[in-house]
């Protein structure tokens, strides 16, 4: 019996082609990007540089968008390459369930709220 | 295609095994991992769901801006950046296949990890003993279960780096080690992400 190593025809053996890598100029390009996109929403927080909350809000959210994908990007690798684009089939998918759990939660919970205030409670007929 | 195979009984017998000798061992590892880190995203997105939902319900007790010391997050969030790309470095290593050079920068990445857990540790005994733990209310439940997951996987993601550097100094940078770092390289920076969502809704938005 053969080994199926040989088999194999010697394709892709011994080395593993299969994950995505990163040179150290991605890693610390990631890096840099990083520390810019996380040090702006802890100064503009912490130094209240926003009068206004939404505004601040709105910096604070767009970094962190920002820096998830400069961390899927130089320190995950990912590309729509990777797998035949399969990883990014199962990101997307995975985002749309993110998504769905996470809106509809405040959005149902929300309106729960807003129905079984104490208020409207007295003006059930039964009361 | 429609190419016509002919063979003559001179020819080399090939046997074709039940296996599959074609995919390499570990050929879909990386996929799976994927996979994986996906479900484990959906767990996460449950508990920011909640958090998102009991985030406002103080309960009487304090909330966040009477509670969270953002320095403290600030260092938090540095330790686990710098053991992001420390991990890369070791990565980067690996591909040129120097051992002690892997070890030290796992080292390094295990020395930044272990004190990321130490200031989370620190701040929530601080916040227990302040009366402020997990029961005083719905805030807090939903608080110490998000960033306590999170932690929890940081903790596994230490031992799996422990048995690591255990396998590598034993058996050296085989297929099989190499492999299981790559995993551990997606699940690391995979949890990096996370926080970012954590210092995001977690921390940042509630002291605005």
């Amino acid at each position: 019996m053969a080994n199926p190593e040989a088999l194999a025809g010697g394709h892709d053996a011994g080395h593993e082609p299969q994950f995505a890598h990163g040179t150290r100029k991605d890693y610390v390009t990631g890096f840099v990007l990083s520390v810019i996109l996380t040090g702006v929403p802890f100064i503009v927080v912490m130094a209240g540089v926003f009068p206004s909350a939404r505004m601040t809000a709105f910096l604070v959210l767009a970094c962190a968008i920002a820096q998830i994908i400069v961390h899927m990007v130089y320190f995950l690798h990912m590309s729509p390459k990777t797998e035949a684009g399969w990883t990014l089939v199962a990101l997307a998918f995975t985002f749309i369930v993110l998504v769905i759990a996470v809106v509809g939660t405040v959005w149902v919970m929300y309106h729960l709220d807003q129905n079984m205030m104490p208020g409207m409670m007295s003006e059930q007929p039964g009361d | 295609m429609s190419e016509t195979i002919t063979t003559s009984p001179s020819d080399a017998r090939v046997y074709h095994p039940a296996s599959e000798p074609q995919h390499p061992e570990g050929h879909s590892t990386a996929l799976g991992f994927w996979f994986y880190l996906m479900s484990d995203c959906l767990i996460f997105a449950t508990l920011f769901a909640t958090y998102a939902v009991l985030g406002d319900r103080y309960g009487g007790g304090p909330g966040p801006k009477e509670l969270f010391e953002l320095p403290l997050v600030a260092l938090n969030t540095a330790m686990l950046l710098l053991s992001s790309i420390t991990y890369g470095f070791a990565m980067l290593a690996m591909h040129e296949d120097d051992q002690p050079g892997v070890m030290k920068w796992l080292a390094v990445t295990a020395g930044f990890g272990l004190s990321f857990l130490a200031i989370e540790l620190y701040e929530f005994t601080h916040l227990v003993s302040i009366g402020a733990g997990p029961s005083r209310s719905a805030f807090l439940s939903a608080f110490f279960m998000l960033v306590g997951t999170h932690g929890l996987h940081v903790t596994s993601g230490l031992i799996w780096m422990a048995t690591l550097v255990v396998q590598v100094r034993r058996r050296g940078l085989t297929a099989a080690n190499r492999r299981r770092l790559e995993c551990l390289s997606m699940f690391w920076h995979f949890l990096d992400v996370i926080w970012i969502g954590v210092f995001t809704f977690v921390y940042l938005m509630r002291m605005i």
